[in-house]
């Protein structure tokens, strides 16, 4: 097997026991890694009881793993999933880094992690060995102190194993901040202290396992790979490509912040109640010259360095350190908090990432929260004296601090948008889930689809198995580059997809072919490959539970707020038409073969060798 | 005769993107693999932001060399680079200790040392980086008064100016 170092991780730390797992070379180029291979991984040991499995419980299967493609295909990413405590389902969850350059060169394509440790602790893989270590010292702490505590701890206990070496590079850590150790719903998994798996809520699972931090160093290659010589060429041929995305390239996503706004005009503004504004004060200039002390800031063999570093070296948020902000965490932690001052804007980025707190979760929470207030359904008493009104930065910093530590009404909201509108409309008697602008539980990307001008379609987020997910979204399932299947290929082979945007697709099935040798996998993979993968997460996410379950049709549908006329810029007046969206989502279901009420269709499955998830979704009285 | 223009890879940590793609270059080119720790030039992050390429500056009186207890080190005379002879290296990591920045490190799989060796006078780490735009790593001609010895230093003392100049004094709590 090329591209793979062959071996896996499979950590029990109720029992701490470290084993190690192989898969068998069909099951990888069936599954390929990553997303694709989590869904495999999930559904073999979690399916028989998914709909009683508590995300936050022992139960729970947390994977981390890479990919074939991992460290080779340029923009190094690891998939973090495991049952989602936001939408019930699974999520594959990526996030950019050395991480998983590093597990591999360590020996393993993934870790395995199940159970809880009996108090905080983190793991740590140095060189094919694994251990589990005590964490009680960084429990409790932000992501920057974590992360400067145990890179620290690492080196020293590297020092110690490799005496002789002289000057090791730093292991890289994966880790977890308060919003994760108080198994909030809606934290990250974090890298790199802005870097975050965010969707799926996985941030939280690691906190309900004790699970503070998992560090990798390996000092090996990359494992063998089919073609040397032609992956080189290949790195090459992408690096000029990327290149060549001059304007991606300076500015990153961080021009989207005033462009999707007043351009497009998709971007959530005051809870999505708006998608348009047209403050340039905002503009990416503003950012750059006020902010930014690092214009190229990349992941392991990125050519495009989208990220940029800002931090205010003066004023009163000194001292805050965020990367841009992508575009994300702009609309998320700006206009859909009615505010438009880049300092502000990298203030409460920073802290939401010190917390470990998933930007758009986050932010979409808490102007779910701001909302509720300025309608008067909840008051500043409730808040505990926090006046939560548009554009008070300083209030959102501490509400933020009070949701990842489930201070006070903070508890409520650390349930996300649709969880805590659930619980509070019950107490206030009004139904307050048309405020949540949510898919399945989960916040979705500041891509709007009124407008009609951005990339999400009306149907996508609605009948995506990864929910709220605005990075891998539904589309016509054909061998097409912006295909869902393409999408769903970049996590499974586990590399970035901005990175693709300027290689066609033969290029990316050149970096497959190349590093694993299989050269048929193309063909399979828009057959069936990724049809199964999407197949597992439809049943995964069809069982839902234990609190929440989603019925197919009725639940594939848009947050309220999108039905609503856009009130005001160049396409005031538009909205989702659900006529046609009933249309492209009939569409949609006839392409991925379910029928006309959602469900996979059971000789659908049968072809796809799926008789198990037949069987298990008629007991479970889904079919 | 030694060349008269011999290079230096100057270096601007403020620049660096932490893509590594100079360490990608340099192990595919001496190793014919995808190997961060087998290569000669490697990219520290010990804070995020402040990256540090770490390699070797060539010393006007190379410590490394004279240290060498199995006369496995020399210089060239083309370029002025360290070279490893591995079939004398033991491995015995003299060299590291005789460095001012702790640059030289033990080959992960083989007895022997890995330095920069300026690949025989046309790097591949400044070559990637150049194209990419990111003008961290530089090819200049190496100037007959500068003292480049200066520049041998370890990640943690770089690193540390290298935050404080980035994040000012706010920066003092990530080190």
């Amino acid at each position: 097997m090329r591209g793979y170092a062959g071996k896996f991780l499979d950590i029990d730390l109720s029992t701490e026991n470290i084993a190690q797992r192989k898969f068998d070379e069909e099951i990888l180029k069936r599954y390929v890694g990553g997303r694709g291979l989590a869904a495999k991984i999930l559904w073999d040991r979690l399916g028989k009881t998914w709909e009683t499995v508590d995300p936050f419980g022992p139960e729970n299967v947390l994977t981390v793993l890479t990919g074939p493609l991992t460290g080779f295909f340029p923009g190094a990413r690891v998939c973090v999933s495991g049952k989602s405590p936001q939408s019930n389902g699974m999520v594959g969850s990526t996030v950019g880094g050395q991480f998983g350059v590093d597990l591999k060169c360590a020996g393993y394509d993934g870790i395995i992690i199940s159970g809880k440790a009996s108090k905080p602790c983190y793991i740590t893989i140095f060189d094919g060995k694994a251990s589990i270590k005590d964490a009680g010292h960084v429990w409790g702490k932000d992501g920057k102190q974590t992360l400067r505590i145990l890179t620290e701890e690492g080196r020293q206990e590297l020092k110690e194993i490799f005496p002789k070496h002289g000057e090791l590079k730093e292991p890289q850590v994966l880790y977890i901040g308060p919003a994760g150790e108080n198994q909030t719903r809606i934290a990250a998994v974090m890298e790199k202290w802005t870097h975050a798996a965010g969707y799926g809520g996985y941030g939280g699972v690691m906190g309900s396992k004790n699970l503070k931090a998992i560090m990798a160093k390996g000092l090996g290659p990359l494992p063998e790979v089919e073609d040397i010589d032609k992956v080189s060429d290949l790195i090459d041929e992408a690096d000029r490509k990327c290149f060549k995305a001059a304007s991606f390239r300076r500015w990153g996503t961080g021009a989207a912040g005033y462009a999707v706004g007043a351009k497009t005009s998709s971007e959530p503004v005051r809870n999505w109640q708006e998608e348009w504004h047209d403050e340039k004060s905002f503009a990416v200039d503003k950012f750059e010259q006020k902010l930014w002390v690092k214009r190229y800031w990349a992941d392991y063999g990125c050519p495009t360095s989208c990220l940029k570093i800002a931090t205010p070296k003066t004023g009163e948020f000194k001292g805050c350190v965020t990367d841009n902000p992508d575009y994300e965490l702009q609309a998320f932690l700006g206009p859909n908090l009615g505010i438009y001052k880049p300092e502000d804007n990298v203030y409460l980025a920073s802290t939401i990432d010190d917390l470990g707190l998933c930007g758009i979760q986050g932010g979409n929470t808490m102007a779910f929260a701001a909302e509720l207030y300025q309608r008067g359904i909840i008051s500043k008493k409730d808040l505990g004296g926090i006046q939560l009104e548009w554009g008070n930065t300083k209030a959102f910093g501490e509400l933020a601090e009070k949701i990842a530590k489930r201070e006070g009404f903070g508890n409520v909201l650390a349930e996300g948008s649709y969880r805590a509108a659930l619980e509070l409309g019950k107490k206030k008697g009004i139904d307050l889930t048309q405020y949540a602008v949510v898919e399945k539980g989960m916040a979705i990307g500041a891509h709007g689809i009124r407008s009609g001008r951005d990339f999400a379609s009306i149907m996508s987020y609605a009948c995506s198995v990864q929910a709220g997910d605005h990075t891998s979204l539904p589309s016509e399932p054909t061998e097409h580059e912006n295909s869902e299947f393409s999408t769903i290929l970049d996590d499974s082979g586990v590399y970035c997809t901005f990175n693709t945007f300027s290689m066609n697709i033969d290029m990316i099935w050149g970096f497959f072919s190349a590093v694993t040798g299989w050269t048929d996998l193309r063909k399979d993979w828009y057959e069936t490959n990724a049809l199964r993968i999407v197949q597992l997460q439809r049943a995964m996410l069809l069982l839902g539970g234990p609190d929440l379950k989603w019925k197919a049709n009725t639940d594939d549908d848009n947050p309220a707020r999108f039905y609503e006329p856009l009130p005001s810029g160049p396409y005031k007046g538009k909205t989702v038409s659900r006529k046609l969206f009933k249309e492209q989502k009939l569409e949609y279901y006839e392409a991925v073969g379910w029928d006309k009420e959602g469900l996979p269709k059971t000789d659908v499955l049968k072809k796809l060798g799926l008789q198990d998830v037949e069987t298990k979704l008629k007991r479970a009285g889904v079919l | 005769m030694p060349s008269k223009k011999r290079i230096w890879i100057a270096r601007d940590f403020l620049k660096c993107s932490g893509c590594r793609k100079c360490e990608i270059a340099c192990s595919l080119h001496h190793e014919k693999r995808i190997w961060p720790e087998a290569s000669r030039i490697r990219v520290f992050m010990l804070v995020p932001g402040a990256e540090v390429p770490h390699l070797c500056v060539q010393c006007e009186d190379y410590p490394c060399v004279k240290a060498c207890p199995m006369g496995a080190l020399s210089t060239s005379r083309k370029t002025g680079a360290v070279l490893v002879n591995d079939e004398k290296c033991t491995a015995c990591g003299v060299c590291i200790k005789a460095c001012p920045g702790k640059i030289p490190h033990l080959h992960p799989a083989k007895k022997t040392i890995l330095i920069c060796d300026l690949c025989d006078g046309k790097p591949q780490c400044t070559k990637i980086c150049q194209k990419g735009n990111w003008d961290a790593l530089e090819e200049t001609t190496r100037s007959s008064w500068h003292v480049y010895k200066v520049h041998a230093r370890k990640p943690e003392e770089i690193t540390r100016e290298v935050v404080r100049n980035l994040y000012g004094e706010a920066g003092e709590a990530f080190i």
